[in-house]
């Protein structure tokens, strides 16, 4: 880019243009476009309970098979910047809500394809925003509108286990959906606040394990951690444990400033010696006399120690994670401490049970605190048969978390099978003949894109997908109901309340903020500027 | 894709590849069934081994049977065969054998749902089938066992053969009912419990494989400090981990300087004492043996020769514990309260020679349940190759005592289940109907996997084996001795339902992952050097 001013000297704005490449204007914009629908293209497969999983390797060579859209992204390894939007798009759709991250991005796809055309009618990009932000209004109107409300409470959770099922279906785990969902409502349901309309996420906490089936997952009332106690001969099972938890090691001291004592002679080697004999029954005499049972200490202990410990019946975890320590302070109720003089009576935690378990021929051993007297804590003990269905099956159960906790926030639902999306893409049509102006056009090719994710749902099921979609809009126009989706599993119905399949109103709005708001983004940009010889 | 002005749409990193739908499938299947190809020839009694050379030492070479060993270290860059050697992996922690068979199942599943996917037929429907599949497998599979948690004598008799037919596909072949009798003799003692740790076994080279022996007690491979008593009686151990080179004092940043070497003489003669002060607390607990995680330096030692305590250095840490288990004596690192420290206790220990080790023993301990199993072998790798074998047959065993149900083993259980799968699968309509058939075609591929191993005509075998079952035969299978078709029960091949179980479910689960994917994206490598 060369400027002259008015003296007629070159003038140069962008340094080594040589080594730069620049796109501007309509070419700049298909550039990204294409990359966006690249991006969606290769998700579109996974939409649905017959979408398929993705095997992503690693730099260094870990496999990791799955179908969860945010992890595929996130694990993709994209250079491309807009690609890298795509996959910002789908992480917050993934902070957000925890659900529905696939369509987010197959959706924002659609939006941008669909302005293609438009930008080839020659709208300019600005006045195609606009409409897809009125569009986007229309349809969350029209979303609220048609929303239902489900009921349940602590004792009859059967409509929350049905949400979970949904949101289940289309990985891996779908094969025990009945289970697993019922364990993922049974434990949100554990810590869920339903006055306040609250959960507390960091109470559940997801420990996989190797060995078994995704069948034998489990809900156990406690926390595990995958630790066993210091010394072998400590009691594996203290019943109504008073826990100290600590975050100062057992080991001698460690002067923090670059001190250095100096030993010049027998007397004070002997007093030194005696400071050091003292200083690890100091330490369990204060652990002791607090009264605790049970010792969780952040750090290791040294061999002399680790025995007074067993001496005086203290049994310890030693190297307990910092997450694993909060969340155990939590449950119990305890104070974390960060030196053995300020360790008192009230700073202990209290639980029922504490146990050391061992699983399978292989040693290893875990701990389980049960009964946690202070809030309560729930672990899901995921069981697979191979490291990567345990890490797929825990990434599952926390999207039906997720949606469990939403509705607990908010039990509006919408339903699913691509039901909505029809629903409001039918609304937009009819909305669109109402509204003057270039608009138009762009609600209709919102109205458009809304197809996609039905359209994808049904192609992956193995229908012929434009006619099943079309069919459905039809019907969905004559009987005036919203409930009308795509029968992906062949149930022979394709009303999804009898289906039961929903999703969350908040998710399903999320995703079209989300989409519309990152497709209104791609489409601002007019100019791209980049070094040469990259991708 | 590609635009106009650009080259291709390239949204990865420089190096990262991707890829799709057919490529995608064709690549796992490729790498699946080429490693379960490479595995199948281990498979059954006939199977043959497999070296494995480490890439770093040529002459560290391991000669094995074992699926779990095999697939442990080939270096495998094909993510679907990843997830077979991780089948295998947790087939091994959890069961202990059928490390092989889970693989080749898998494999076999992988080539019926290839054809499968040939004639277009969607995976998940597949997927669907063999799941179906599989419910029907697992059910026919527990009707069929016999439970002998009532019967314990029975139980006993079924232990050994099923060692018998564990060891059967192992080196230690020739043998096996020498090992099954070890085995089981071992596994018993424990009395229901599945901690392995407890039973030790000891590779001494030299020797036969037929002279290997079970040892009441407990053995150590380590030494007797010099000078001391080589055979104690009615011994109280006390098991320590402490430091008994030079005990430093352990307030960081304390060091000695001196300006004289007659101070220098004076703060070693109080370390020495305050050493001594140490061994004469020890000695204080009213011990004879004393035994040590850690080294043992000459000073120590000679304060214990000179108090009549045995003393022995340097029991590593597995040692110890194995040690602190059997004789009931808690691992003490301070000595400052004899009268808190539970003392461990042995009716005798003495030096014992084996070859041309010494070793100590320690018999009549508190907890009987220890034993030793001693290996003979000619060479190092047979004796590792032993030791896994032993392993495979111990952990299965455990697992049974605590879960005794049996299934009949030569090949007849996988035709029972195919057979069960078949006769459902005449009920079921649509495409479903084929993936089921497939699933009972894999299972009937072991049978002509182990005969095709034995050298047997596998096809005409399996067959005639089918014709028998279809008759009503149920307890058929194939001898691979005799390479004929006979009566399971007469040739007493039984086998724990566990490793049945384990195989059908893993092999299934793994096969759906597989299945499952339609892209594979791979990173590109890390960059050596980079950090």
């Amino acid at each position: 880019m060369l400027r002259y001013d008015s003296s007629g000297k070159p003038f140069i704005i962008i340094r080594d243009q040589d080594q730069k490449e620049r796109l501007t204007g309509s070419e700049a914009r298909k550039a990204n476009i294409l990359a966006a629908m690249t991006v969606a293209n290769l998700m579109k497969t996974s939409i649905g309970p017959l979408g398929m999983d993705k095997i992503l390797v690693d730099q260094d060579g870990e496999v990791t098979a799955t179908n969860d859209g945010a992890t595929i992204l996130k694990n993709m390894q994209v250079e491309n910047p807009i690609a890298k939007l795509l996959v910002e798009l789908s992480q917050g759709q993934d902070d957000e809500i925890g659900d529905g991250t696939t369509s987010v991005v197959v959706f924002a796809g659609a939006l941008l394809e669909e302005s293609l055309s438009l930008l080839e009618k020659g709208i300019h990009p600005s006045k195609i925003s606009e409409g897809y932000e009125k569009a986007c209004d229309i349809a969350v109107q029209h979303l609220i509108s048609i929303c239902d409300k489900i009921e349940f409470d602590k004792e009859d959770c059967s409509s929350l286990i049905k949400a979970a099922k949904t949101s289940l279906g289309s990985k891996i785990v779908n094969q025990y959906t009945d289970k697993i969902a019922k364990i993922s409502v049974e434990a949100v349901l554990a810590v869920a606040d339903l006055e306040r309309k609250d959960v507390r996420f960091d109470l559940i906490k997801l420990e996989g394990k190797t060995g078994g089936t995704l069948g034998q997952t489990e809900l156990i009332d406690g926390i595990i951690i995958p630790k066993n106690f210091s010394h072998p001969q400590m009691p594996k099972q203290i019943k109504n444990a008073k826990i100290a938890i600590l975050t100062c090691p057992f080991e001698p001291p460690k002067p923090k400033t670059g001190h250095k004592l100096d030993i010049d002679s027998v007397k004070k080697y002997k007093e030194l010696l005696e400071i050091e004999q003292n200083y690890f029954k100091k330490m369990t005499d204060l652990v002791k006399k607090s009264g605790a049972t049970v010792v969780l200490c952040q750090w290791g202990f040294d061999d002399e120690a680790n025995h007074l410990l067993l001496q005086k019946e203290l049994p310890a975890v030693r190297w307990v994670s910092g997450t694993d320590i909060e969340l155990i302070a939590i449950a119990t109720g305890a104070r974390i401490v960060p030196r053995f003089s300020e360790l008192t009576p009230k700073k202990l935690g209290k639980a029922g049970m504490v146990t050391e378990k061992s699983l399978g021929t292989t040693d290893e051993k875990m701990i389980v605190i049960e009964k946690c007297s202070n809030t309560k804590t729930v672990t899901i003990l995921v069981k697979g048969g191979n490291k990567m269905v345990v890490e797929e099956g825990k990434r599952s159960i926390h999207d039906a978390l997720c949606v469990t906790r939403n509705l607990i926030k908010d039990n509006r639902i919408v339903y699913g099978g691509g039901a909505v999306e029809i629903s409001c893409s039918v609304a937009l049509n009819k909305a669109s003949k109402e509204i003057k102006g270039i608009e138009q056009y762009s609600i209709r090719a919102f109205s458009q894109a809304l197809l996609s994710v039905p359209i994808a749902l049904a192609s992956n099921s193995g229908l012929n997908s434009l006619e099943a979609v079309s069919e459905i809009q039809l019907k969905q126009m004559k009987e005036e109901k919203p409930f009308f989706g795509i029968d992906c599993l062949s149930k022979g119905t394709s009303n999804m309340k009898e289906q039961n399949v929903f999703d969350t109103l908040r998710g399903k709005i999320q995703q079209f903020l989300l989409a519309t708001q990152m497709a209104k983004m791609i489409l601002k940009i007019d100019d791209i500027i980049r070094p040469t010889g990259q991708y | 894709m590609s635009t106009e002005a650009f080259q291709p749409a390239r949204i990865l990193n420089q190096g990262s590849t991707q890829e799709k739908a057919e490529g995608a499938r064709l690549s796992n299947f490729i790498g699946a069934i080429a490693l379960s190809d490479l595995i199948s020839t281990t498979l059954g009694p006939k199977g043959m081994d497999k070296i494995l050379q480490s890439p770093s030492n040529l002459l560290d070479s391991t000669i094995t049977n074992d699926g779990a060993t095999i697939l442990g270290s080939i270096q495998i860059s094909n993510a679907a065969a990843k997830i077979l050697i991780e089948i295998s992996k947790v087939q091994d922690d959890e069961i202990g054998d059928g490390t092989t068979s889970v693989v080749v199942l898998a494999g076999e599943l992988l080539k019926e749902a290839e054809k499968l996917i040939h004639k277009r037929i969607h995976p998940q429907t597949i997927i669907k089938g063999f799941r179906l599949a599989k419910d029907i497998a697992l059910k026919k599979l527990r009707s069929v066992s016999q439970d002998y948690s009532e019967n314990q004598e029975e139980l006993k008799k079924y232990l050994k053969k099923i060692a018998m037919t564990i060891f059967s596909t192992k080196i230690l072949t020739p043998y096996k009912s020498l090992f099954a009798d070890l085995a089981v003799d071992s596994i018993l003692r424990l009395k229901g419990s599945t901690n392995l740790e407890s039973i030790q076994i000891l590779k001494k080279t030299g020797g036969l494989l037929k002279e290997s022996y079970i040892e009441e007690g407990f053995v150590l491979d380590k030494k007797i400090g010099v000078g001391q008593p080589k055979r104690i009686e009615n011994a109280k151990i006390l098991v320590a981990n402490t430091s008994m080179d030079y005990d430093k004092i352990k307030i960081f940043g304390s060091r000695v300087v001196v300006n004289s070497s007659s101070k220098l003489a004076e703060i070693e003669e109080e370390e020495k004492k305050k050493m001594l002060r140490k061994c004469q607390k020890i000695v204080d607990h009213g011990i004879n043996v004393f035994i040590n995680r850690q080294l043992i330096y000459n000073l120590p030692e000679q304060f214990f020769t000179d108090n009549g305590v045995m003393s022995i250095e340097h029991a590593d840490f597995a040692g110890i514990e194995r040690l602190s288990l059997v004789t009931g004596g808690e691992i003490v690192s301070t000595f400052d309260h004899p009268e808190l420290v539970t003392l461990g206790t042995a009716k005798l220990i003495e030096e014992i020679m084996i070859g041309e080790d010494k070793l100590i023993r320690f018999s009549g301990c508190k907890e009987p349940s220890a034993c030793t199993i001693i290996l003979r072998g000619s060479s190092k790798q047979i004796l590792d190759e032993a030791e896994r074998s032993l392993h495979d047959g111990l952990a299965v065993l455990s697992q049974m005592v605590k879960n005794p149900k049996i299934v009949l083993g030569a090949g007849c259980t996988e035709i029972i289940m195919a057979q069960a799968i078949e006769e459902a699968a005449k009920e079921t309509s649509g495409k479903i109907q084929i993936a089921m058939e497939s699933f009972a075609r894999a299972l009937t591929r072991i049978p002509t996997i182990i005969a095709n191993n034995a050298g047997y005509d596998a096809e005409q075998l399996v067959s005639e084996l089918k014709t028998k079952h279809y008759k009503g035969n149920n307890t058929f299978g194939i001898d691979v001795m005799g390479g004929k078709v006979c009566d399971v029960q007469k040739i007493g091949v039984f086998e724990s339902l566990l490793v049945k179980e384990g195989m059908l479910l893993k092999a299934s689960e793994a096969t759906e992952m597989i299945l499952r994917v339609d892209t594979i994206m791979n990173s590109a490598p890390r960059r050596r050097g980079m950090n």
